[in-house]
């Protein structure tokens, strides 16, 4: 049913902590008129600004928008896109729909897994690079797929995608040297 | 035999078709001027005698759900794209949505004027980052040149479009789970009656349509109904959208009239099975509809003859697998993926997954049972049919056939603990759908 009326009387103080982010996610509240019915809209802004949304992301946006925390929580992990965790740098998701699998995305998890000693479903110790699997992600005709920081990777064999993470972390390296001077 | 066609994909090698410029050039935008000609119940008319089905999965025709709509009853009505796109196998709305955003666009501004609704949502898959920027840029550039918004054209006739980013979940692929995840809830299916065509968004009045059905309507209005049923059927008329993926040399996204039969479209357009393997086991219609054999490979691909053949047309998401592929383990990934999806609300669908999940797990890791396949018959019996929504009956698809038409590869399993000579396994066990963090209890609310 619809949501009830909205309430736009003035709203709850700004964040105490003084975080810019905070601010940025004010911002969204203002466009969305704090209308109730744009949680999961606030909510992806909210993941986009801090990375993940934390206990206290969720309760600021409960208050803000007149909503029990119960219900806030109950959206934001009943959809699989909200991490409540701060994945690493570089987030690679493999999919292993059932196109991606018989194509090998089971050999591109493991390999991809033990070339930088992180479990599926978890980050590497010094934050770098979350491995992530999925379910089909619409792109069957170019299996296996892998998603690398939201872009789609078309046909990777193990070799290539250890090869793209490695070059990648590599150049980072070289510009933090450079910048260290 | 069947041929080719290329009538939503027209523009699929135009490169700036995703553009204004590339679109109008190309013939876009022309069947507004012919739509807002005639009133909007003649729309409906035309849509239902050209037959038009709904491609979302369901096949019902779209000009009767569209003569569901109330009209005048002084409340707003809506018009909701089901762009959620997640059925196993199925990519067709993405490419569409990527290589030719106006044509839906289009489609969206003519069945709007056709229902009198001035709103339309375009529900779009979180995951579909790039399909999102195309839109966006399609639909401010449709704003800017007058085709969205007040008095279209010089017309009077309003349209707004606004798009929704889902933040995934299949189950909101389901029309009235789709509508509560539109309102900024848990996207769990409503009970039915009353249907959205009565009481969808907001309580108002919404028609809920697939991004390939709205795609179609132009092309209707503008050619007209005998130039659309030239193509197809007679009961499932026009052109056709087929997501070929698997074990074929040239996977992808082809446009084929109705009625084309796989072997047509896996010889011409994907150029055979890869490697020239055999065809084994297929989904005519994605992971929710039962598979189909070899022996099937001359059924047209149109809804009635799929389901005479004992499945059924759904995405018309062809995922084909050859006799070097373990049906059993296809069968358990896409059991996973049900598992992994059940939204929770009633039981026999979130039971009733987990326990066919864990027995696929036993018989594969070489544990398996005498009496497994008897279980397996009976919890898909209790999912089929009992289950609040049709993700239930969907998960069960690919096992109630699998037994009945591979039922010696699950007793190999189980009487040798392995799969038989042959037959490739893809797996190790990995913790699959471990993307997603769990949330600890909210401190301090
Ligand atoms: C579990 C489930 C998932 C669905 N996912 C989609 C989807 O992603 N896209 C879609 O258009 N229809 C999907 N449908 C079908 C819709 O409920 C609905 O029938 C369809 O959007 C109606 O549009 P159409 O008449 O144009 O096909 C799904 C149905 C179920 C039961
Ligand atoms: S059948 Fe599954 S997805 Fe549908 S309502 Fe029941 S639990 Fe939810
Ligand atoms: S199975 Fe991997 S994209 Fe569909």
């Amino acid at each position: 049913m619809a949501a009830p009326a909205t309430d736009r009387r003035a709203q709850q103080d700004a964040h105490p902590s003084g975080d810019e982010r905070f601010a940025l996610l004010d911002k969204a509240l203002k466009r969305a008129r704090f209308e109730q019915d744009q949680l999961v809209e606030l909510l992806h802004t909210a993941q986009e600004v801090f990375g993940h949304l934390s206990d206290d992301v969720l309760i600021y946006l409960a208050r803000q928008l007149r909503l029990p925390p119960s219900r806030v929580l109950g959206v934001a992990s009943f959809y699989h896109l909200f991490t409540f965790e701060p994945p690493g740098d570089h987030i690679c998701t493999v999919c292993m729909g059932t196109a991606c699998y018989v194509k090998g995305a089971e050999d591109v998890v493991r390999e991809t897994s033990e070339a930088f000693d992180v479990p599926a479903g978890e980050t590497t110790d010094d934050g770098r690079l979350t491995l992530w699997t999925a379910r089909c992600v619409g792109s069957c005709g170019l299996a296996p797929v892998v998603v690398f920081d939201g872009t789609v990777l078309a046909k990777q064999t193990p070799q290539d995608l250890i090869a793209h993470v490695r070059e990648l972390l590599a150049a980072e390296d070289a510009a933090a040297e450079e910048e260290a001077g | 035999m069947s041929e080719p066609i290329s009538v939503l994909t027209q523009r699929y090698d135009v490169p700036d078709a995703h553009t204004l410029a590339g679109y109008e050039r190309t013939g876009g935008y022309q069947s507004l001027a012919t739509a807002f000609d005639q009133a909007p119940t003649d729309l409906v008319s035309q849509v239902k005698d050209a037959g038009l089905r709904g491609r979302g999965g369901a096949g019902f025709p779209t000009g009767v759900k569209w003569g569901f709509t109330p009209r005048g009853t002084g409340k707003p009505t809506y018009l909701v794209i089901n762009a959620d796109e997640g059925e196993p196998g199925t990519f067709k709305d993405r490419e569409l949505m990527e290589r030719d955003p106006h044509q839906l666009l289009e489609g969206i501004i003519v069945s709007c004027y056709a229902l009198e609704s001035e709103r339309a949502f375009l529900y779009l898959r979180g995951e579909y980052l790039w399909p999102g920027v195309r839109l966006e840029h399609a639909i401010a550039e449709a704003y800017e040149a007058g085709y969205l918004g007040k008095d279209i054209k010089g017309s009077g006739v309003n349209v707004d479009v606004t798009l929704h980013y889902a933040a995934g979940a299949y189950i909101c692929g389901e029309e009235t789970a789709l509508l509560d995840s539109l309102e900024g809830r848990r996207g769990q299916p409503r009970l039915r009656p009353p249907f959205p065509a009565q009481a969808g968004v907001y309580g108002m009045p919404t028609q809920v349509n697939n991004v390939e059905t709205i795609a179609n309507v132009p092309h209707i209005v503008q050619h007209g109904v005998d130039w659309y049923r030239s193509m197809g059927t007679e009961k499932s008329p026009g052109p056709k959208l087929f997501c070929v993926s698997g074990e074929v040399n040239r996977p992808g996204n082809y446009e084929w009239p109705m009625g084309a039969t796989a072997r047509e479209i896996v010889e011409v357009s994907c150029q055979g099975m890869l490697d020239g393997r055999e065809l084994r086991f297929w989904t005519p219609g994605g992971s929710s509809t039962p598979l189909l054999t070899g022996a099937h490979a001359d059924t047209p691909m149109d809804f009635e003859a799929i389901m005479e053949a004992g499945s059924l047309l759904g995405t018309a998401a062809m995922q084909m697998f050859s006799d070097r592929t373990s049906v059993v383990e296809a069968a358990r990934n896409w059991t996973k993926f049900y598992e992994h999806e059940s939204c929770g609300k009633c039981t026999p669908c979130r039971e009733g997954t987990f326990w066919l999940s864990q027995i696929y797990d036993r018989l594969l890791e070489g544990r398996g049972r005498s009496e497994d396949l008897d279980l397996l018959d009976e919890i898909c019996d209790n999912i089929f049919g009992r289950s609040f929504c049709a993700l239930g009956d969907g998960a069960v698809s690919p096992i109630k056939s699998s037994l009945a038409l591979f039922r010696d590869e699950y007793e190999h399993l189980i009487a040798h603990g392995r799969l038989p000579d042959g037959i490739e396994a893809h797996t190790d066990a990995v913790d699959r759908n471990s993307g997603h963090g769990r949330p600890e209890q909210l401190v301090g609310a």
